[in-house]
């Protein structure tokens, strides 16, 4: 390894990501790295995963014109790519498969994840008990109690949940309190870490497993339009959603990307989860990235009402696609995505996950700008069937599901 | 509690600053940084704290912390800072060897030494890499894990040490998990050091300034008993 070799370009995105990390893990990421190149460029790696995809994802997922939607945005034709219809109810399953395969290449029979909304918790668990791997997953306090419906999905998949009291007890400490087990246990154990974001390769590598979203769609779109679409719209929190519907379309100048951040209570009021649009560079979790943070560069908590937006930062290669200018980041607020997570529901008969609703809300607000400019792509990363009890008791509805106030 | 260290015997001194996801720290430290956060610490307060200790006492002095709180200041213009307020040396548990040279290079130019870690992990490979080139002393951990107090200590590490010397001209220090004199004793058998860290934070929480003094002053005493 020669003297610059974790300081080069290859392990990051412009000036973002790198590896950050304790001495303790370095040799693991390279170990890591090593088995990833190899597993891409073996045929059978590439032919196993695909063959999971389609037969225990489901893959490809639909391309859906949502045409009442487009009415109610007053928009031009509107795509969802669905991948809200994917085994375990979220796009996360394409990553986690892809990395209980290299885990099983590499011979870790023990896997930890870190989760928020539960959504990759439960694709991790659903991955290891295929693979008969044993299963930990760590879990803020707080989400714990916003998403009790996939604490019982991951128990019942095998997994261990175990809450992270430390902190502001939510995906942030999670993910700590996973890298420090990995820390501890770094020998037989692999991190599947459920985005965009951590120290090299995992940024790379969860992007590449997760963009067969874009592959897809692009392919789809085309095929449906004949041309390419005038904008493509995804939520973006740690960003796994956005980059994997992005990336095949990163080299098409002409393509607007668009990722909506969380502004929870609103940008001014300091509750929300906009690492782009309010955050400066910084490093968490072992990579360089925008960051929430104050002067003293502590940390600065994150809100939003979707668990899986509320994290301080974002992964890198958003950042340097944001300083580059190729994608832009606005951002849409709790009650803004409480809108569209209903509207969807009630004009289209999808329930939207309340992540994938800032991207839905930021198409109905924007959708008659693109009238004149062609078709918009909406990445509707996972169904809301994990925050129906959540939403209820936020809208006054009792906490209990199935004791609905009225009706 | 610096100088109380300082007089009961410890020869460098690592004065943290806090950072708010501490990811390598262990619940102690954990606990003291949060702490240690909502009663007003900063990077300004910290290194008034080393000033005010500097009138007083010559103990060499490490600042250790995360690459954020630092970088948020401006990497350069910390260590000038830091340098400036008697630092002798910077650990950034965050930016290990080979991560970024440009950051590497800010901390050398400061004229402070940067204290590189080695851990039971680290490649075969990557040993001379983080071996060579660095000044202070050499920080060994002794386990994979996070920091804070363990009952008892892997057998191989003393070997583990020696045959560090093999590749190392800088003193050797070895820290994690080290929290009692005989744990002290039995480490400095082999290193040139011995950090305490969190069972030192941990007297202070339960004793106060002065249990901690003599907690010290009986590693101190532990490892003075070793005939060198």
């Amino acid at each position: 390894m020669n003297p610059e070799a974790m300081s080069g370009a290859r392990y990051r995105f412009g000036p973002f990501g790198g590896r950050y990390v304790p001495e303790t893990l370095t040799a693991a990421l390279e170990e890591l790295e090593r088995a990833y190149d190899e597993a891409q460029a073996d045929p059978s790696f590439q032919r196993d995963l695909n063959a999971l995809l389609a037969d225990f994802v489901g893959r490809p997922t639909p391309l859906y014109r949502a045409r009442r939607l487009e009415v109610e945005a007053d928009g031009p034709a509107v795509y969802l790519k669905r991948e809200d219809l994917n085994h375990t109810g979220a796009h996360k399953i394409n990553n986690t498969l892809g990395q209980a395969l290299l885990a099983r290449r590499m011979g870790k029979r023990r896997i930890i994840a870190e989760t928020g909304a539960g959504q990759h918790g439960v694709a991790t668990a659903c991955a290891c008990a295929l693979f008969d791997l044993e299963c930990v997953v760590y879990m803020g306090e707080e989400d714990v109690d916003r998403q009790a419906l996939n604490v019982y999905r991951m128990e019942l998949l095998g997994a261990e949940v175990r809450p992270v009291s430390s902190g502001t007890r939510t995906l942030k400490d999670a993910t700590s309190e996973a890298i420090r087990d990995w820390v501890t246990n770094v020998d037989g154990t692999h991190y599947i870490i459920g985005s965009v974001v951590g120290p090299d390769p995992f940024p790379r590598m969860v992007r590449d497993f997760q963009s067969v979203i874009g592959r897809e769609a692009r392919a789809q779109v085309i095929a449906l339009e004949g041309r390419l679409p005038a904008a493509v719209f995804a939520c973006v929190g740690g960003g796994s959603n956005a980059m994997g519907v992005f990336h095949a379309f990163v080299p098409d100048a002409e393509v607007e990307l668009v990722g909506i951040e969380a502004a929870g209570e609103g940008l001014g009021g300091g509750r929300h989860s906009a690492s782009l649009a309010a955050g400066v560079p910084g490093v968490l979790h072992g990579a360089l990235s925008y960051l929430l943070q104050d002067s003293d560069g502590q940390v600065a908590p994150a809100h939003s009402i979707s668990a899986g937006l509320d994290y301080p930062g974002v992964g890198p290669e958003l950042s340097w696609l944001k300083d580059t200018g190729r994608a832009r980041f606005v951002s849409a607020t709790d009650a803004e995505a409480l809108d569209a997570f209903h509207r969807l529901s009630r004009i289209e008969g999808i329930i939207p996950a309340l992540e994938s609703a800032h991207a839905l809300a930021h198409l109905l607000r924007a959708g008659q700008m693109y009238r004149d400019r062609g078709p918009l792509l909406v990445c509707l990363s996972g169904r809301g069937d994990k925050d129906v009890a959540h939403v209820a008791e936020v809208e006054g509805r009792g906490i209990l599901l199935g004791r609905p106030s009225k009706g | 509690m610096m100088e109380a260290a300082a007089d009961a015997g410890a020869d460098v001194i690592e004065l943290g600053i806090p950072f708010s996801d501490p990811l390598a720290d262990g619940p102690t430290i954990q606990r003291s940084s949060f702490m240690a956060i909502q009663k007003g610490t900063t990077v300004d307060t910290v290194l008034d704290a080393l000033r005010t200790f500097r009138e007083r006492r010559d103990t060499p002095t490490v600042l250790f912390t995360y690459l954020n709180p630092v970088l948020r200041r401006g990497l350069g213009e910390f260590c000038r800072e830091a340098a400036e307020a008697g630092a002798d040396g910077l650990l950034l548990t965050d930016l290990p060897v080979g991560c970024d040279s440009g950051m590497e290079e800010q901390v050398k130019s400061a004229g402070l030494d940067w204290i590189r870690l080695l851990a039971p992990t680290t490649s075969r490979e990557r040993v001379p890499l983080v071996a060579q080139g660095g000044s202070g002393f050499l920080y060994y951990i002794s386990r994979t894990g996070v920091t804070g107090a363990r009952t008892e200590l892997r057998s191989e590490l003393v070997a583990e040490v020696a045959a560090l010397r093999e590749a190392v001209t800088m003193p050797i220090a070895v820290g994690f998990g080290i929290s009692t004199p005989e744990q002290a004793r039995m480490v400095a058998l082999a290193a040139d050091g011995v950090v305490v860290g969190s069972a030192l934070i941990a007297q202070l929480e339960r004793e106060g300034v002065a249990g901690a003094a003599a907690f010290l002053g009986a590693l101190r005493q532990g490892m003075d008993e070793i005939d060198h």
